[in-house]
C-alpha cells in the first residue's frame, strides 16, 4: 500500500494508458504548462513530450470536435475540460456528434474519447464555476457517465475510460484533488457500470454521488446506534448498476438519494424512477432525494455550504426517511 | 487543365452528371412517397464535390453537411448503398441508422454528413490533427457553406488550423442561401473567403460552377497540405437551384434561377461544352456516358428497393455494443 492523491491518481491513469497505445492523447486548457492549473497532467510532458500533452487556446468547441475526429481515425483522445461549467461550450461535438457517431454511422466509426472535466461545490467559486451537468449527459443517449469520490476510483474508472470504444466523460471533483488514500501498488482499474457498497447497512439505503460520497458516510457514522445505514456509490451513472441498488432496497425497504446538483430533474430522480420500477414492493417509506438548493450557487461561503447537501442535512434526511 | 488526363475529366463529367441525376430521381422519389424525411439536394453545385474529390486520394479525409449527397457520391461513388440509405434499408452506406444527412464510410474517408450546421468543421480539424499526428501525408477536406461561415466554430478552427499547420483545406461552398436566407443578409462581406486572412491562412475564390477551376484551386491546396505547409481557404461560388429542404417552400427570384440556370451558368452544361470543344469528347459519348449513368442508377433504385430493412435485432445488437 501507499498513499495517493486524487490529483496523482488522475496523472496516474494517463501516464499508464498513454504507455500503453500510442494512440492516447491529452489535449485542453493549460495541460502542457506545468502540469496543468490543477496538476492534473503532471509529469506528462516530461515523459511524452508536446506531441501528445496538447495545450489549447480557449476554445472548447474545437478542441472537442478535434477529439471526434482524431478518434474517428485511429487515435484516442483523453480531453480536460478545465472547469464543467465550460463544458457547455462543446455541446454540439458532445452530444450532437460523439454520443451520435458511432450509432448513426451504422457501427463503421467507434468514438473512444474520453472526456474529463472537474465539477464540485466548496471551492468558493460561484454560479459559473460549480455546477454538476451529470444529469444532462446522463440524459444523452451514446454517453456514459462517471463520477469517481475516492482517490482509487479516480484512478481506475479513468483507466476504463480511456480503454472504453465509446465517449466516456468522467466527472472530477476538485474538493477532492489533493485528499489523500491510500491504495495498492500495481496497477487496477474499475470497470464502467459497477457500484460500490461503500458502507454496509440493514434500515436505509443511501445512494451518494461524487464528493457527497463523503458526507454520507460521516452522516452514516453519526447515526451509528440509532439507525443502521448502507451507503452505495454508484461511480458510474451510465451504465447505472441498478443490480447493486436494488438488492440493498430489498434488504433495507428505504431510499434516500444524495448528490449536489440541483434537485429539481437531477439524477436523483431517474434513481428513484428505477427503484419504483423495480423494487416497489419493497419500500416500506417514500424515497427520497436531498439534493443542491435549485438555484445557482451563491458566492458568500455561508450561503454556498447552505445550497448544498451537508453531513447534518444528510442524516436528518435519513431519519426522515426511516421515521 | 493540362494535367488532366481525357479519362480524368471522363470519369469528373461522368460523376457531375451522376449527381445530377441521383438528385432528380431523389426529388422524384421523395415526391411518390419512397423515400421520406429531410431531403436537401446538391442540384446546381456540382462542380464543387466533383472538382474537389478529384483532387484526393481514397485515404484523404472529407467532412460533409446536412447537403451530403454530392460529396458522398465525389468521394464514395457507391449508388447503390448511398440509395439504398436514403430509403433506409440495411444494405445502405450507414446500415439504414444514418439517412440522407448521415451517409458515413469509413474505407473511403468519408466522415459524414452532419445534421448541424458546421458540425463537421471541428471533426474535419481532428482529422487532420490525426494525419499530422500519425505521420501520413493525408489530407482532409472540410466542406461547409456560407451558413456554417457564421457558426463561430469555423473561427476557433481557423486559428488552430493556422496555428498548428494542419493539413486541412476549408472547402466554403457559397451557395447563395443558407435555409431560405440569401447571403446578402447574412453575411457582412461580399466574399467569405477573405476571413481566412487575419489567421495567415492563404484563401482563394474560384468559379463554383467551372469544375476545372476548382480542381485547378483544389489542386494547390492539396499540394500545400501534403507538403506540411498548412490549411488553405477557398471560396466556391456556386448556386443551389433547388429550395433548401423537400418540404420548405422558397421565394426566389425567377430571373436568378434562369440565369444560373443556363447554359452559360450550369456547371454540367458548362463542362459538357467545354469537353465538345476542346474534342476531348464527342457527343456519342457523351450521350454513352449518360445512358451508363442512367442504367447505373436504375440498378441502384431497384437495388435500394428490394433491401431488406434494418432489423430490430440489429438495433438491439447496435445498442448493446456502443449504448449501455
Amino acid at each position: 500500500m501507499r498513499k495517493l492523491t486524487y490529483a496523482d491518481a488522475i496523472c496516474e491513469a494517463q501516464l499508464e494508458e498513454m504507455a500503453v497505445n500510442e494512440g492516447v492523447f491529452v489535449v485542453g486548457e493549460d495541460v502542457d504548462i506545468a502540469g496543468g492549473v490543477y496538476k492534473l497532467t503532471r509529469g506528462i510532458m516530461e515523459r511524452f513530450g508536446p506531441k501528445r500533452l496538447i495545450g489549447t487556446p480557449v476554445s472548447e468547441e474545437a478542441f472537442c470536435g478535434l477529439a471526434v475526429g482524431a478518434a474517428m481515425t485511429g487515435l484516442r483522445p483523453v480531453v480536460e475540460i478545465m472547469y464543467m461549467d465550460f463544458i457547455l461550450m462543446a455541446m454540439d461535438p458532445l452530444v450532437n456528434q460523439m454520443a451520435k457517431i458511432p450509432f448513426m454511422s451504422g457501427g463503421q466509426f467507434s468514438m473512444p474519447v474520453t472526456i474529463r472535466a472537474q465539477a464540485g461545490v466548496g471551492t468558493v467559486e460561484a454560479a459559473q464555476h460549480s455546477q454538476s451537468f451529470e444529469a444532462w449527459f446522463a440524459h444523452t443517449p451514446g454517453l456514459k457517465v462517471c463520477m469517481p469520490a475516492t482517490v482509487y476510483d479516480a484512478k481506475g474508472l479513468l483507466k476504463s475510460a480511456i480503454r472504453d470504444d465509446g465517449p466516456v466523460l468522467v466527472i472530477e471533483n476538485r474538493v477532492l484533488f489533493y485528499e489523500e488514500e491510500e491504495v495498492p501498488d500495481g496497477e487496477w482499474t474499475v470497470p464502467l457500470g459497477k457500484a460500490e457498497v461503500a458502507r454496509v447497512g440493514t434500515d436505509v439505503t443511501v445512494v451518494s454521488l461524487g464528493y457527497t460520497r463523503r458526507k454520507a458516510l460521516a452522516a452514516a457514522a453519526k447515526l451509528d446506534g440509532e439507525i443502521s445505514v448502507e451507503v452505495i456509490d454508484p461511480r458510474s451513472l451510465v451504465p447505472l448498476d441498478m443490480a447493486t441498488i436494488a438488492a440493498s432496497i430489498r434488504k433495507t425497504g428505504r431510499l434516500l438519494v444524495v448528490h449536489e446538483a440541483p434537485t429539481r430533474n437531477g439524477f436523483g430522480a431517474e434513481i428513484v424512477r428505477h427503484v419504483i420500477d423495480e423494487c416497489f414492493d419493497y419500500l416500506d417509506s417514500p424515497p427520497r432525494v436531498l439534493g443542491g438548493a435549485d438555484l445557482p450557487i451563491p458566492f458568500s461561503p455561508s450561503l454556498e455550504k447552505a445550497c448544498i447537501p451537508q453531513e447534518t442535512t444528510i442524516a436528518n434526511a435519513i431519519r426522515e426517511v426511516c421515521h | 487543365m493540362n494535367d488532366l488526363t481525357r479519362n480524368q475529366k471522363c470519369e469528373m463529367f461522368r460523376r457531375m452528371v451522376t449527381i445530377r441525376r441521383f438528385e432528380e430521381e431523389v426529388k422524384r422519389l421523395y415526391r411518390a412517397g419512397e423515400i421520406t424525411g429531410a431531403i436537401h439536394l446538391y442540384i446546381g453545385q456540382e462542380a464543387v464535390a466533383v472538382g474537389t474529390c478529384a483532387v484526393l486520394r481514397d485515404d484523404d479525409y472529407v467532412t460533409s453537411t446536412h447537403r451530403p449527397h454530392g460529396h458522398c457520391i465525389a468521394k464514395v461513388f457507391d449508388l447503390k448503398r448511398t440509395m439504398a440509405e436514403m430509403m433506409g434499408k440495411a444494405t445502405g452506406l450507414s446500415g439504414g441508422f444514418g439517412g440522407s444527412m448521415h451517409q458515413f464510410c469509413k474505407d473511403k474517408g468519408f466522415l459524414g454528413g452532419n445534421g448541424i450546421v458546421g458540425g463537421g468543421i471541428g471533426i474535419a480539424l481532428g482529422a487532420a490533427f490525426s494525419a499530422q499526428y500519425r505521420g501520413t501525408d493525408q489530407v482532409t477536406v472540410c466542406f461547409f457553406s456560407d451558413g456554417a461561415a457564421n457558426q463561430g466554430v469555423l473561427y476557433e478552427c481557423l486559428n488552430l488550423a493556422a496555428l498548428w499547420k494542419f493539413p486541412v483545406i476549408f472547402m466554403c461552398e457559397n451557395n447563395r442561401y443558407a435555409a431560405t436566407t440569401p447571403v446578402e443578409k447574412s453575411a457582412c462581406t461580399k466574399d467569405i473567403a477573405p476571413r481566412a486572412a487575419p489567421y495567415g491562412i492563404p484563401w482563394a475564390i474560384c468559379d463554383g460552377n467551372d469544375v476545372l477551376d476548382v480542381y485547378r484551386c483544389v489542386s494547390e491546396a492539396v499540394s500545400r497540405a501534403r507538403a506540411g505547409q498548412g490549411a488553405t481557404f477557398i471560396e466556391a461560388k456556386t448556386y443551389r437551384v433547388e429550395p433548401h429542404c423537400g418540404i420548405i417552400a422558397d421565394e426566389r427570384n425567377k430571373d436568378e434561377l434562369t440565369t444560373w440556370m443556363s447554359a452559360a451558368q450550369d456547371p454540367i452544361l458548362r463542362f459538357e461544352a467545354r469537353l465538345l470543344q476542346e474534342k476531348t469528347l464527342s457527343a456519342d459519348d457523351i450521350k454513352a456516358i449518360r445512358e451508363e449513368v442512367e442504367k447505373e442508377l436504375e440498378d441502384a433504385v431497384e437495388f435500394a428497393r428490394q433491401s431488406p430493412s434494418p432489423t430490430l435485432e440489429s438495433f438491439a445488437t447496435r445498442r448493446s455494443q456502443s449504448y449501455a
